[in-house]
């Protein structure tokens, strides 16, 4: 392999990782919150990508401007599911009773998708998805590009938000010993209930810059869920910036052993470095507690 | 431990023969249902959800078609018939519980083959293990020849010399225009990859240099990498082996952003998927790329004909929208009918040996003759090309109804 192709391939892990982190976040954020594995992150970032495509391809509103309904419409409905299901999971067996929970929330999602979209592949199109501009000998894609802004914009919005807002102080309160936050006066419930909304409104900015650049159906968010626990664990369950870390990590991993060794093995690669990684340090790189941390 | 052993043998014996006697009960069931002129059950699984959902579906209207089109003529021996569609989430393992179902539980009549060679080898072992023709359209991998079954009958083409009538053409091109240099690059999968090198011997034989030669495997969710490795390569030709859009989007995209354009780019499937390709590439896009089949959906055959404005009529589009598995699916409906009509039976036996004959039967895709192994030998590779928004046959130069490829492949539309 040239040095231009391992470099090639580490800018396209570092801007794939993006897109990744964006679609991770929410993820890790209902995580941290609720301690709930949510296994339709994968089919939420499908439907946000649908909504895009509704919104852009019948209504005439481009991929960003879209962004500004379809992010509100994900939240009312990450609501809904956090009232409708989450809820009524209890403390002692929440985490293990979330995964069959949500995998059924995913499968509701996917049936009326597929009901009202169908299963023929489509794909998000806007005059940026396949430009590119030319920087120090390479090509960098536009919608990467701003699939990467969007992360760090993105992240950067919820750091602050958990860390510098009376409700991230709430939140993390919350979590830390939800009868001692209830005796102050904080209303647990309504702080779940927006989180979960929040952590789903963000997915449908992963579900815009996915369907950008994949074609999708209602059944492409299965192949996403395993590499989105990969990167949340690695990250630290619960850890914003650390699903950003892990995601860019992973992904250079994946892309540099693609282009060096074979594609065969990446996803191999890719696993494996997370098993390495918690072997040395089994809370990921950030540790769940940086989220809760005061 | 062996006194243990034996009654549990014994218990096995009781049960298996136990099993037997019920399904036995049961053929006699199916007879029953064969007689008079009650409505007779085709069985099939498709993949309605998962991986191959798009081809699933596409496939299951096919069947749909046909059945409409054969009650609509009669039925198949005065019977009406009737589909009896189980879902296999694209998986290996489901695809035989539905099998065992369609067959061992609920005796329908015949059976139809699911969509790709993956899940046609377990498919067809379940079939086989009850005496079943197994009559399919989308498994013609050798992986399914060779599986050791003879009651297999592909009636599409067998895909290992798909690319051939493309690297032929390739390589008859005068030594000035020729490509210099491919680029092969394939999904881990028993459709595509036999494809593949049989193609680069005919090119690397006309001097044609490989540049680059990757295997990836389905579970790749980001191609960045893989595509943006063949756009730095720079290869004169491109084939891409793919069993669906998403692949050949991804790879179309990674070109148009890196400033990569080859002179020929052909990929085993997803170009023919009509419309849903053409959506997912960015219309105009297409323009020039290739895809090899037996089938496209302005085929001039009057069948495929009635077959597509029924489809147009049914579903909407256009002729290049109908996904060639529509016409696969359609076909095995027709060649399974006309051994039915030709044995006045629905006994499997003299199903398997009427289709083994030697016979030349009738589809949409075009004729269909049977090897021992059950490939297809009558059907002729051929390839087309996206053309100003339409599929159009293009290769063998010369045939009926081909045009002139577009050479060197025009520019992306961006």
């Amino acid at each position: 392999m040239t040095l231009s192709a391992f470099a090639q391939a580490v800018v396209d892990g570092v801007l794939t990782g993006g897109v990744y982190a964006l679609m991770a976040a929410g993820l890790t954020l209902i995580f941290g919150v609720m301690d709930i594995i949510n296994i339709a992150q994968g089919i939420m970032v499908i439907l946000g990508a649908y909504l895009s495509y509704e919104l852009s391809a019948h209504v005439g509103i481009g991929l960003l401007p879209g962004l500004l309904l379809t992010v509100p419409a994900m939240f009312v409905l990450g609501v809904a599911i956090e009232f409708g299901f989450m809820r009524r999971l209890r403390d002692q067996d929440r985490t293990q009773m979330s995964i069959l929970v949500t995998y059924a929330v995913a499968i509701v999602i996917e049936g009326i998708v597929t009901a009202v979209a169908g299963v023929d592949y489509v794909q998000l199109q806007a005059s940026y998805v396949n430009s590119s501009i030319h920087m120090l000998g390479f090509y960098l894609p536009d919608i990467y590009l701003i699939g990467f802004g969007l992360a760090v914009a993105l992240m950067a919005g919820l750091y602050f938000m958990l860390y510098r807002t009376k409700f991230g102080h709430a939140v993390r309160a919350s979590l830390q010993n939800r009868t001692a936050a209830d005796l102050i006066g904080i209303d647990v419930s309504r702080v779940r209930t927006i989180s979960v909304g929040i952590g789903v409104a963000v997915t449908a900015v992963g579900g815009m810059v996915f369907g950008a650049t994949n074609a999708f159906n209602p059944n492409t968010g299965y192949d996403l869920i395993s590499r989105l626990l990969a990167i949340v664990i690695l990250g630290g369950m619960g850890s914003i910036g650390g699903a950003m870390g892990a995601a860019i990590f992973l992904l250079v991993i994946n892309d540099v052993v693609a282009v060096w060794w074979s594609p065969t093995w990446a996803p191999l690669v890719y696993f494996a470095a997370l098993v390495v990684v918690l072997s040395v340090r089994p809370r990921g790189l950030f540790g769940r507690a940086a989220v809760r941390a005061q | 431990m062996s006194i243990l052993r034996r009654p549990a043998l014994a218990a096995a014996a009781v049960g298996a023969a136990l099993a037997m006697a019920v399904w036995a009960i049961g053929g006699g069931d199916r007879a029953n249902a064969a007689s008079g002129s009650a409505p007779i059950t085709i069985g099939t699984s498709l993949s309605l959800s998962g991986d191959f959902s798009s081809d699933g579906v596409a496939f299951q209207r096919g069947y749909e078609l046909w059945v409409a089109d054969q009650n609509k003529a009669g039925g198949l021996l005065g019977h009406q018939i009737k589909l009896n569609v189980l879902s296999d989430a694209s998986s290996p393992a489901q695809v035989v519980s539905n099998y065992e179902r369609l067959i061992g539980s609920d005796h329908d009549a015949l059976v139809f083959g699911p969509f790709s060679s993956l899940l046609t080898v377990p498919a067809a072992r379940i079939a086989a293990r009850y005496g079943y023709a197994f009559v399919e359209g989308a498994g013609g991998a050798p992986s399914v020849f060779g599986a050791g079954l003879s009651n297999v009958f592909d009636v599409s083409l067998p895909v290992k010399l798909n690319l051939v009538t493309f690297a032929q053409w390739i390589a008859s091109l005068p030594a000035s225009e020729r490509p210099k240099t491919a680029a092969y690059a394939t999904v881990n999968d028993p459709f595509t990859q036999p494809q593949l090198p049989l193609a680069q011997q005919i090119l690397q034989k006309a001097g044609v240099k490989t540049v680059l030669s990757k295997v990836f495997p389905e579970e790749v969710t980001d191609y960045t990498a893989i595509a943006g490795q063949v756009a730095s390569a720079h290869p004169d030709v491109f084939i891409l082996g793919a069993v669906d859009v998403p692949t050949v989007s991804a790879f179309t995209h990674v070109f148009i952003q890196q400033h990569y354009n080859p002179k020929a780019f052909i990929a085993t499937a997803g170009p023919d998927q009509g419309a849903a390709f053409v959506n997912a590439v960015g219309t105009g896009n297409e323009n020039g790329i290739m895809v090899p089949n037996g089938w496209y959906g302005g085929f001039k055959k009057a069948d495929s004909e009635k077959m597509v404005a029924e489809y147009i009529a049914k579903y909407g589009g256009t002729a290049s929208g109908v996904n060639a598995d529509v016409a696969e699916a359609y076909s095995v409906g027709q060649v399974l009918a006309q051994a039915v009509n030709a044995t006045h039976s629905f006994d499997q036996k003299k199903i398997i040996a009427y289709l083994k004959s030697g016979v030349t039967l009738n589809s949409v895709q075009g004729p269909v003759k049977f090897d021992k192994l059950g490939e297809n030998i009558a059907l002729k590779t051929l390839t087309f090309q996206w053309q100003n928004g339409k599929l159009v046959q293009v290769l063998p130069l010369g045939g009926a109804g081909t045009v002139k490829p577009l050479f060197p492949k025009p520019a992306w539309q961006g």
